[in-house]
């Protein structure tokens, strides 16, 4: 736990209409390497990944208090653009939503909203984001083909190469391969595993095996709490709670 | 007690088969006697009137004795009514989209007003087209404007204002919010999501909003009775009265000559092609437009 942290969540609740999602929040999330959010479903796993990146905002039932902290400064309460805090950040959900547009201005799209709208340069970023997320060469020849017609799994990984186009340190993904089969999971995977180099990963999964596969750190939710937060080695073999073993063993769902 | 329980069942199954048919059939039924009514509807009126359009009828205006049985056409009519549906439909589009926009984006958190808003439109949407008339012809003479091509086109707008919200309203509240989240975790800007995403996901719904509109106002006799005038000539500008296809069929319509009448079954033929032939553009444009769509 030598690493700089690059999110520190301090104190963070969130409620909706009276009821109390997550409940004094605080856990601190390595620079470089994969933080899994692991716990049953229900529990606020996705909640608190959306609170990272302010997509909360546009829930107006949601009230957040306390802190979050990426690179020491506070996103919650800042009057700083919530466009640039956002473009930190690249999301990955449940299942892809690619925009509604070619597979090219899928990725030129952030570029654009970012103001790089030179011709060429644009289309030399696209080939480098596609082949970040190893889909270049199954859809060079057809870039501008609307991104519906790629399968589920090319559509999963043309959002991931969506979100690095806007060039950001975090990667958030919540049950990206929920909606996968199981070559595309792996896909996903080992570029989760590549990626980790130059990103820092939080993953949200209710998969224990791909807990542990991906894991550097882990921290498990259950019930709007963080139970635990540890190393990956640590948390699989040495679990400190009683309700970390039960879910451990299998038997919370 | 198996046994009698099994009974119960099958009783029971048999009900739930029963009521399946029966209500399929008053929905059989239903469906039957509208199509019936609405192919009587257009049989008869191309029985009356496919006789009497001719190329001189589509080609000229009205000369002179026109509405006694003689020479011309409906041309400035065709014309007139061209510019009154083109025209009122690009002011509602324009003034439209940007509300519905506005009601699924910023004004979406407040889910009550939002409602109210669509409740509104809806009371709107339901009253009568004559109501509107009498409107823009109050609002004329207060603001002192002739009938004219321009006066129509505002009252056929407003006419059609609350058919164009809503109906690409309806396409904006189908649109999921992953869709808008996985925008703005991009770094997107409210207005960036909502004239590059969310029009794009909904260009089906929004061509669907601007045919039927068209049709609306095209169609429409009564906004345009009071606002527009009527003419023989074709007009060259916004300030000129104008004539247009509902008010050309009312007037001959009530003629007593045959000839005239006869016209205005043409004229309402010439009505429902234009109708006909939106909707089929309609249909090929919703099938073409919708390839970007993302689908869930
Ligand atoms: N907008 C909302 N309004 C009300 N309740 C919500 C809302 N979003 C999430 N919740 C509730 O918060 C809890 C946590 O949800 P979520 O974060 O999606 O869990 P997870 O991702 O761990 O499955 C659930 O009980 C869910 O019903
Ligand atoms: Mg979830």
């Amino acid at each position: 736990m030598e690493a700089n942290h690059k999110i520190r969540v301090e104190n963070l609740s969130l409620r909706v209409n009276g009821h109390e999602i997550l409940k004094d929040i605080n856990v601190s999330i390595p620079e470089n390497k994969i933080t899994v959010i692991l716990g049953p479903s229900g529990c606020g796993k996705t909640t608190l990944m959306k609170s990272m990146n302010r997509l909360t905002d546009i829930y107006p039932e949601m009230h957040v208090r306390g802190r979050i902290l990426i690179d020491e400064e506070d996103i919650l309460n800042t009057h700083k653009d919530v466009t640039a805090i956002r473009k930190k950040m690249g999301l990955l959900s449940q299942r892809p939503y690619p925009l509604p547009m070619s597979i090219y201005n899928n990725i030129a799209f952030g570029l654009r909203i970012s103001g790089r709208k030179k011709r060429d340069l644009l289309d030399k970023r696209v080939e480098h984001y596609l082949k970040q997320a190893s889909l270049w060469e199954e859809v060079k020849g057809r870039l501008r083909e609307p991104a519906s017609s790629l399968s589920i799994g090319q559509q999963q990984r043309l959002c991931l190469a969506r979100g690095l186009a806007v060039d950001p340190e975090i990667i958030l993904a919540d049950e990206p391969t929920s909606a996968l089969d199981p070559i595309s999971s792996q896909e996903i995977e080992k570029k989760f595993l590549d990626l980790k180099q130059d990103y820092t990963i939080v993953l949200v999964t209710h998969i224990l095996r791909q807990a542990a596969r991906l894991a550097d750190h882990v921290i498990f939710m259950y019930l709007g709490e963080v139970i635990e937060q540890a190393p990956a080695e640590e948390f699989f073999h040495h679990p400190r709670t009683e309700i970390t073993r039960a879910y451990l063993k299998g038997s919370i769902n | 007690m198996r046994r009698y329980l099994s009974k119960e069942y099958t009783f029971r199954r048999k009900i739930q088969v029963y009521e399946e048919l029966f209500f399929r059939l008053i929905m059989l039924l239903a469906s039957l006697l509208i199509a019936l009514v609405l192919l009587q509807i257009v049989w008869s009126i191309f029985r009356e009137g496919v006789g009497s359009v001719s190329w001189e009828m589509l080609t000229n205006t009205p000369k002179g004795g026109f509405y006694f049985g003689k020479e011309g056409g409906i041309l400035n009519a065709i014309i007139g009514s061209l510019y009154l549906g083109l025209g009122a439909t690009l002011l509602a589009f324009v003034t439209g989209l940007p509300v519905a926009l506005f009601m699924n984006t910023w004004l979406a958190p407040r889910k009550r007003l939002v409602n109210l808003v669509r409740f509104t439109l809806d009371l709107l949407w339901g009253i009568p087209s004559i109501v509107y008339g009498a409107f823009g012809f109050a609002l004329m003479i207060a603001l002192g404007i002739k009938a004219s091509l321009l006066a129509g086109i505002i009252v056929l707008a407003l006419l059609i204002l609350p058919i164009m919200i809503r109906a690409i309203d309806e396409g904006l509240k189908a649109s999921p919010p992953g869709l808008t989240e996985a925008t703005y975790a991009l770094g997107a800007t409210t207005s960036e999501l909502s004239f590059s995403v969310l029009t794009r996901q909904c260009l089906p719904h929004i061509l669907t909003a601007i045919l039927l509109s068209f049709g609306r106002a095209i169609g429409d006799a009564a906004s345009v009775l009071f606002t527009t005038g009527f003419t023989d000539n074709i007009p060259t500008s916004l300030g000129q009265p104008t004539a247009s296809l509902p008010l050309a069929i009312f007037f001959q319509l009530s003629s007593p000559i045959p000839e005239v009448k006869e016209r205005a079954y043409a004229a309402a033929v010439i009505l429902t092609v234009i109708i006909l032939i939106i909707s089929i553009l309609s249909r090929i444009f919703t099938n073409k437009y919708s390839r970007n769509t993302i689908k869930f």
